[in-house]
């Protein structure tokens, strides 16, 4: 591995392009291309220590400290003992080195897992098992079915015909749809005949290793002849194998050279607003440390001047000591005793805290799902406070809300609805698991996977109802589905919902069973009828329809017609009237359940008119010019006077409790973005059967222009709808002056609700610079955003303007390659795992299993991280100034002379022994309310997003209340001590006595302010809080006992101190008086506050503690039924051509085996993949013959032509 | 499918990793806050009372002998050139100064807590090692060496010692009794048995061999009890005191008890004469010195400011409570949704 780290690290020439020749080693280990090893640790054994250290002293607090300890070496500046910088920063030092070693070896596991992964390379006209390190460029490796890709490579031979193989791309792209890659025919033509394969002994010249995913050029000589290749027949790591028994591929780029190791950036290292406040605030410690110091210097110089000079016969100087020089040096004193405000144990308190609350995350068992064994995972664990402070969600759609699975819902025929429950009272039943299901036994044919519950449709297909037959047979004849037979039906749908709605068909007694390109042949009832295919009216995104023109064996033409409801009740016959009325009735209470619906409609047609039909059909499909237009009138003319048949609902599952937890999240506050490559009908519909938009929105704006001035427009007409009174002019600022501010971009208050829809296109004009702001504008007014069509880099950019111009937290959830974008521009990247691909999970900063998770994950986890962060910084700064500032009120007592007020063994272990226990306890263990009322009220959440926890404000609070405290820690035990004596008469007014007093005052303060912090005391709590006194006290008396004095005279002067102090009346009652009275106050402030000024969690904890119990449980509301205003989607996610492509014979061939392989057509249903999240296509079917028909774009379609 | 989905990475289930910790959840409602406002503030008003009935019990006789003023009874000798200069202050005492009776001096605008004063001494040479009676510690520069010979014990906090003498009579019957001062014990015992070690050797003046006296004592460390040999080196109990050096620039530091004889249940009522040997330098800062005959209680020498913050922060209590209860009364906290 080091190995080939060091090659990788050492600096090598830009490679200008890339030359190899297969199945020679030793002239391609001549240009010394990287290996297929990857190395993303950053040590190894020996270069950790130095490395870490390097790197640990990059920072500025590690540096300062160095810078401390450095001044303390020079004893006329130093103030305190070396020790008291140096046990501290080795403590953090040690700390750190054993997270990042951690860290680093988790590295290096996942390094060795994938770099050993195994493939067969051919070695010496052997295949060879090899691990994925040991292949090099430039040999020739076989790939079997749904392997990953081992490197990036030419393809040169597969088991498929015409040499292609099918990929699946979504690690990379995101794309979910399988694409297609062939190989040279002159390469093809070896197929797996290894002696030929390790024969081969082609050049490549190609680019050298880039980033661009869809690009490729580079030439292939072999034999005499010069073959260009491009990105067509080239395999990238990350895609996965698809569909392809086998096949051979040349090894072009390896390992860190490979596209996905190129394009995966340096993963950007994520700070959370608390850091940057943190530094901003620190920055400003340090001006006040400066001037505190500076103050102290100059009064330093006055009392030298007053009073020093006067008092030298008992005071030791130097020789040539002036008052100046006694300042230069008092002040760098100072910077040492001082130094306490900028603590270096905060920055380990708060990774250890953040660290603590990440292993909360992983350990919620509410957040584990068990359907795919998969707990919750902080990957990251410096963000955690971040997750309470979330203003913006953008979410991917498919895989994240949605299952991208398709089921047959409901349906109406004729008039009749099925697929609702009745209970005996014939009341409207819920559905869900426990529900009856119908028993599709009857049919031999069903598919088991495929449920419904009402069993009024079994019966009438059963009664033979002509309708509802009708109904299912275009159902199994209107569709563009290839049929597969091996040991069971399979169906290969290009979209989802057209395999649920032919699977429905199936089980319901009519079973598309095969097609050819003249005739489909369908198993009616058990009885197989082959109908005559006579024409397909392919699906485009206007017709929003499709249709086929059948025979059927009984000689009758008829037309059936599935599309969307509107264009089919546009062509219907006027005698469908009433039955219209029904079904409108029906499809607007299926889209108020957010289904997905299609209208059914079919028509006998005339053979006459059909005979000079096909006549035009065949001349208009052959025409040069306009074919489309022409085609278009021919489909027209047919589809009309249609018979309403019904219509089908098809769900478009959502993944578990999505709509409650979206809900819940705009209860808190959360502005929700989806983002999905989707169409805008899918989106839309996902969105309002997610309770994103809702029916009682005022309005849901729909950006689609197709130029810049059209989404200019609209974006200025949905800004004037929301708010109307404001005049245009006003509306939008010059963007110049805007962008040139920086400044956040003020929420503009809106009355009523918005939602806004945008589509890919009018998106890329409105993220233009000169529109973004209007955009934004707009869009940040909606509670809604859905931007559809969106490519990855756009999802990135949306959320990259958002973090510009908002200032505000945003949260990237997504499942897929395609999300990786966004998820690391992001604040926050959520990846949802427990599914393949794993691209968007490793890339991200948490994971879980479910979308509804992330509620649990805001809503509790982070509101109480930030909670519990800004808890600590509050009570960390406020224990730490106040510690500091007694030092400054005694320097005016002690001539400036930089003398401790207390002992340095204590100022040694205050922070990391004394008040390190109880703080932790309280950043690991506080909570207001507990996880049940933190969703009970969701707005608990708002305090966040506005930072009020911990702001400046906050700070200054803090700040303040230090100084009062060490006011009164100063100048109490100065007034109680002074000019008084102990009960024996000895004097009382010692250093070592006021010193010990005072540190003690300080310590028991401080522990009660904490007790006032903490707001849930758990057994932790107490011990840790009782258990740092008591250990104060042990330490103390420990550290002044006479066997330590012993031990070393010099460094345990203050023998003695605590037995002869503390046994004193009056010092306990100064203890008391001072620790109360620093106390006292606060609690009034606090109490008044809440009395007048109740925040929402001040009301919530006080339900929450009146109640004692837990809340009534969370009314789960019942599904959303939205009114009836609004059709819903209808189901196509049809890419346009398809139909022409079922019906051309060469991609007929396709599910034939080819001759040439040796392998059984049996041997392709064992090594199935298992379809899930993206990959997977509609459910019924998704079994062991889940393979999806590639969803061939357009260009891809000429390819298949072409060759 | 081939997976067995099992539950191996299902977290465990216990009221720490789940953050169900059993736990007391204290809010600050009005039920605590202003009931405890009242008892806290009764109590400290109680205290008070306490501590300032017994502080005003204390007796205390303080004296300024600084000698500034011409008017002064030490003002001849504030002038640092006369050696050996004696003043006498009188006093009388109109009732019985009760014992056991503590004689104190004290020092204004001294700054002992200084630090580089603090630090000058070497606290190895202190507890007795040889090893650093020849090689005195850089933290006692400049009184480190005097002419090449390490000064014993050296520093600018031993050298700068408090070297004023007093003498207590009373006028009985116009003769001049001496009042008994008690000399032992005026230090703490950590510091005279643990803490301050004379180096091993007798007679203790050779134990301090090859070293000198700080420039500004009389006499050398082994001398500094002419009256008590074993009161002699770093244990002498004037130095321990003058050693543990005060926290804040006024302080006052034990020189004596009066224990003994007929003096031991307090100063008789009468007329009192102290005699003070002026040896200490303090007008060159403006510092000031004085005297004070104190007696103790259980708390400690006389102290009002205890007693009085005590009434105060009390009294401020009870009054907060009230404006809470009205706060509480009138804006009661909404319980509303």
């Amino acid at each position: 591995m080091s190995f080939f780290g060091l090659t990788w690290m050492r600096e090598r020439e830009r490679e200008s392009e890339r030359k190899l020749r297969a199945n020679d080693r030793e002239y391609n280990l001549a240009f010394k291309y990287a290996t297929n090893g990857i190395k993303t640790s950053k040590y190894n054994f020996f270069t950790f220590l130095p490395l870490n250290l390097f790197e640990q002293f990059q920072r500025i607090a590690n540096v300062y400290f160095l810078f401390l300890l450095l001044l303390q070496v020079i004893p006329q500046i130093s103030s305190l003992s070396w020790f008291t910088t140096v046990v501290p920063l080795i403590l953090v030092l040690a700390v750190t080195a054993a997270k990042d070693a951690t860290d680093d070896i988790n590295r290096h596991r996942n390094d060795n897992r994938v770099n050993n992964r195994k493939v067969q390379v051919l070695i010496d006209g052997k295949l060879c098992s090899e691990r994925w390190m040991d292949v090099k460029v430039g040999d020739i490796i076989k790939l079997e079915s749904n392997q990953f890709i081992t490197a990036d490579l030419l393809l040169l031979s597969s088991s498929e015909p015409l040499n292609l193989v099918y990929i699946e791309t979504a690690e990379l792209d995101g794309e979910t749809n399988l694409k297609v890659r062939q190989a040279l025919t002159v390469t093809g033509a070896m197929g797996d005949d290894i002696s030929r394969l390790a024969g081969f002994n082609g050049e490549v010249i190609c680019e050298a290793p880039n980033n661009r995913l869809d690009h490729f050029t580079g030439t292939l000589l072999f034999g005499d002849h010069k073959f260009s290749l491009d990105n067509g027949k080239i395999l990238l790591r990350g895609c996965t194998l698809r569909n392809t028994h086998w096949c051979y591929g040349l090894v072009l780029f390896g390992g860190p050279e490979t596209k996905l190791m190129q394009n995966c950036g340096k993963n950007i290292f994520k700070r959370t607003s608390i850091d940057h406040l943190m530094n901003v605030l620190v920055i400003f410690i340090f001006g006040v440390l400066a001037l505190m110091c500076a103050v102290l210097a100059v009064g330093n110089w006055l009392w030298e001047i007053n009073k020093g000079y006067r008092f030298t016969i008992f005071l030791p100087r130097q020789e040539d000591s002036n008052a100046s020089l006694s300042a230069f040096l008092t002040f760098w004193s100072y910077v040492i005793i001082l130094n306490t405000l900028v603590p270096i144990s905060l920055y380990v308190s708060v990774e250890v805290i953040r660290l603590g609350n990440s292993f909360y995350i992983d350990w919620d068992r509410k957040m584990y799902d068990a359907r795919s064994d998969t707990p919750a995972e902080a990957r990251t664990t410096t963000l955690n406070e971040e997750l309470g402070q979330v203003k913006y969600i953008f979410s991917d759609k498919t895989g994240t809300l949605t299952q991208n699975i398709m089921t047959f819902n409901k349906c109406t025929i004729n008039g009749k609805t099925y697929g609702d429950v009745y209970n005996y009272s014939g009341q409207r039943q819920d559905v869900n698991e426990h529900t009856e299901v119908v028993d599709f036994s009857f049919n031999p044919l069903a598919d088991t996977k495929f449920s419904f519950h009402d069993h009024s449709l079994v019966e009438d297909v059963k009664l033979g109802t002509p309708e509802v037959q009708g109904f299912f047979r275009l159902l199994a004849l209107c569709h563009t589905v290839m049929a597969e037979e091996k040991n069971e039906l399979a169906y290969q749908a290009q979209s989802p919902d057209e395999g649920a709605l032919v699977t429905a068909a199936r089980n319901f007694g009519f079973v598309f069973c095969s097609r050819t390109p003249e005739s489909i042949t369908i198993m009616e009832m058990g009885k197989q009828q082959r109908y005559e295919l006579l024409a397909i009216l392919d699906f485009n995104n206007v017709r929003k329809r499709m249709s086929v023109i059948v025979r059927s064996p009984g000689g009758r033409v008829s037309l059936y017609c599935k599309g969307a409801d509107t264009v089919i009740f546009e062509r219907l016959h006027p005698s469908c009237r009433n039955l219209m009325e029904v079904t409108t009735e029906h499809l607007n209470e299926f889209a108020g359940d957010g289904l997905r619906t299609l209208a059914l409609a079919y028509k006998d047609v005339d053979e006459e008119f059909l005979s000079s039909w096909r006549q035009r059909h065949h001349e208009a499909s052959t025409a040069l010019e306009d074919r489309e237009a022409k085609l278009e009138l021919l489909f027209e003319e047919m589809e009309t006077d249609l018979l309403l048949l019904g219509a089908t609902a098809i769900e478009d599952k959502l993944q578990d409790g999505v709509p409650q937890t979206i809900e819940q999240l705009s209860k808190a506050d959360i502005k929700m973005w989806v983002l999905t490559g989707d169409k805008q009908e899918t989106a839309e519909n996902i969105g309002y059967s997610c309770n994103l938009l809702r029916e009682e929105m005022n309005e849901v704006f729909v950006i689609s222009g197709n130029t810049p001035d059209e989404v200019r427009e609209e974006l200025r007409n949905a800004w004037t709808t929301m708010k109307p009174d404001k005049a245009e002019g006003m509306v939008f600022l010059p963007e110049s002056l805007l962008s040139k501010r920086g400044s956040a971009i003020k929420d503009e208050v809106v009355t009523g609700e918005y939602g806004l829809v945008i589509n890919g296109n009018s998106l890329a004009y409105a993220l233009d610079d000169s529109m973004a702001l209007d955009f934004l504008w707009t869009a940040c007014m909606c509670q809604a955003v859905i931007c559809c069509r969106v490519t990855p880099l756009q999802k990135a950019q949306v959320v990259e303007l958002v973090k510009k111009y908002k200032k505000a937290v945003t949260l990237a959830i997504g499942d897929g390659a395609n999300d990786v974008s966004m998820i690391k521009a992001a604040h926050i990247g959520v990846g949802i795992s427990g599914q393949e691909g794993m691209q968007a999970v490793s890339s991200s900063d948490y994971s879980f299993a479910q979308f509804r998770f992330l509620q649990r994950l805001l809503l509790v986890h982070g509101r109480w991280s930030y909670l519990r962060m800004c808890k600590f910084l509050r009570y960390f700064f406020y224990k730490n100034f106040t510690f500091t500032f007694v030092h400054f009120w005694f320097a005016f007592f002690c001539g400036f002379s930089a003398q401790t007020v207390y002992d340095e063994w204590f100022i040694t272990l205050y922070n990391l022994v004394y008040t390190a226990l109880p703080v932790l306890g309280l950043s690991l263990f506080d909570q207001d309310v507990d996880d049940v009322w933190s969703f009970q009220y969701p707005q608990l959440y708002v305090p966040g997003q506005l930072n009020m926890y911990f702001s400046k404000t906050a700070f200054f609070k803090c700040a303040l209340h230090s100084g009062f405290s060490s006011l009164v820690l100063f100048f109490i035990p100065y007034g109680a001590m002074s000019d008084t004596m102990r009960n024996d008469g000895k004097d009382l007014g010692d250093y070592q006595s006021f010193a010990v007093i005072t540190q003690t005052c300080l310590l028991v303060t401080v522990c009660i302010q904490l007790s006032l912090e903490v707001a849930y005391w758990t057994t932790v709590n107490t011990i840790f809080v009782v258990g740092s006194l008591v250990m104060y006290f042990v330490v103390t008396f420990a550290m002044y006992s006479n066997g330590m004095f012993l031990l070393s005279p010099s460094s345990f002067s203050f023998i003695g101190t605590a037995r002869n102090t503390l046994n004193q009346p009056n010092v306990w009652l100064t203890i008391l008086l001072t620790s109360i009275m620093c106390v006292l106050p606060v609690l009034v402030y606090r109490f008044l506050t809440i009395q007048l000024w109740p925040t929402v969690n001040d009301k919530v904890m006080f339900k929450a503690r009146q109640a004692k119990a837990a809340p009534p449980p969370l009314s789960r509301k019942a599904r959303m039924r939205r009114g009836s205003s609004r059709r819903s989607g209808y189901a196509f996610s049809h890419a346009q051509g398809y139909g022409e492509l079922v019906t051309s014979r060469r991609f007929l061939r396709r599910p034939t085996v080819s001759p040439s392989s040796g392998i059984t057509p049996m041997k392709r249903s064992t090594t199935s993949f298992i379809p899930m999240g993206r990959s997977a296509g509609y459910s019924p079917t998704a079994g062991a013959h889940n393979t999806k028909v590639p969803d061939v774009e357009v260009t891809s379609l000429q390819m298949y032509r072409t060759t | 499918m081939s997976k067995e989905v099992g539950t191996e990475n299902r977290p465990d289930n216990t009221a720490f990793t789940q953050q169900r910790l059993p736990a007391w959840q204290p809010m600050l409602s009005a039920g605590i806050v202003i009931p405890g406002f009242v008892l806290i503030g009764l109590a400290f008003i109680g205290i008070g009372v306490a501590l300032f009935v017994t502080s005003r019990n204390i007796q205390v006789l303080e004296r300024d002998y600084t000698g500034v003023e011409k008017d002064s009874f030490c003002y001849g000798c504030s002038d640092l050139k006369v050696k050996n200069c004696k003043c006498n202050l009188n006093f009388t005492l109109d009732k019985l100064f009760e014992g056991p009776v503590f004689f104190y001096y004290g020092l204004s605008n001294y700054f002992q807590n200084y630090r580089q004063y603090g630090n000058s001494k070497d606290a190895n040479q202190l507890s007795g090692d040889k090893e650093y009676f020849l090689e005195p510690d850089e933290s006692c520069a400049p009184y480190e060496r005097d002419g090449g010979v390490p000064i014993a014990p050296c520093g600018a906090l031993p050298n700068s010692m408090f070297n004023d003498t007093f003498k207590l009579y009373q006028m009985v019957n116009g003769t001049r009794v001496e009042v008994p001062f008690d000399g032992k014990g005026i230090s703490w015992w950590t510091d005279y048995n643990i803490k301050y070690r004379n180096p091993p050797g007798t007679p203790l003046k050779k134990a301090f061999e090859g070293t000198t006296k700080p420039p500004f004592w009389p006499r050398p460390a082994y001398e500094l009890d002419t009256t008590d040999p074993s009161n002699n080196g770093f244990i002498n109990q004037d130095f321990l005191v003058w050693m543990r050096r005060a926290a804040l620039p006024d302080f006052r530091k034990l020189y004596r008890r009066i224990t003994e004889g007929e003096y031991a249940k307090g100063l008789p009522a009468g007329k009192y004469t102290l005699v003070i040997g002026y040896n200490y330098p303090v007008r060159a800062f403006n510092g000031k010195k004085k005297v004070v005959f104190s007696n103790v209680s259980w708390m400690g020498g006389k102290n009002k400011f205890l007693g009085i913050a005590y009434l105060v922060i009390g009294s401020m209590c009870v009054v907060m409570s009230i404006v809470m209860l009205i706060v509480y009364a009138k804006f009661k906290f909404p319980d509303e949704e």
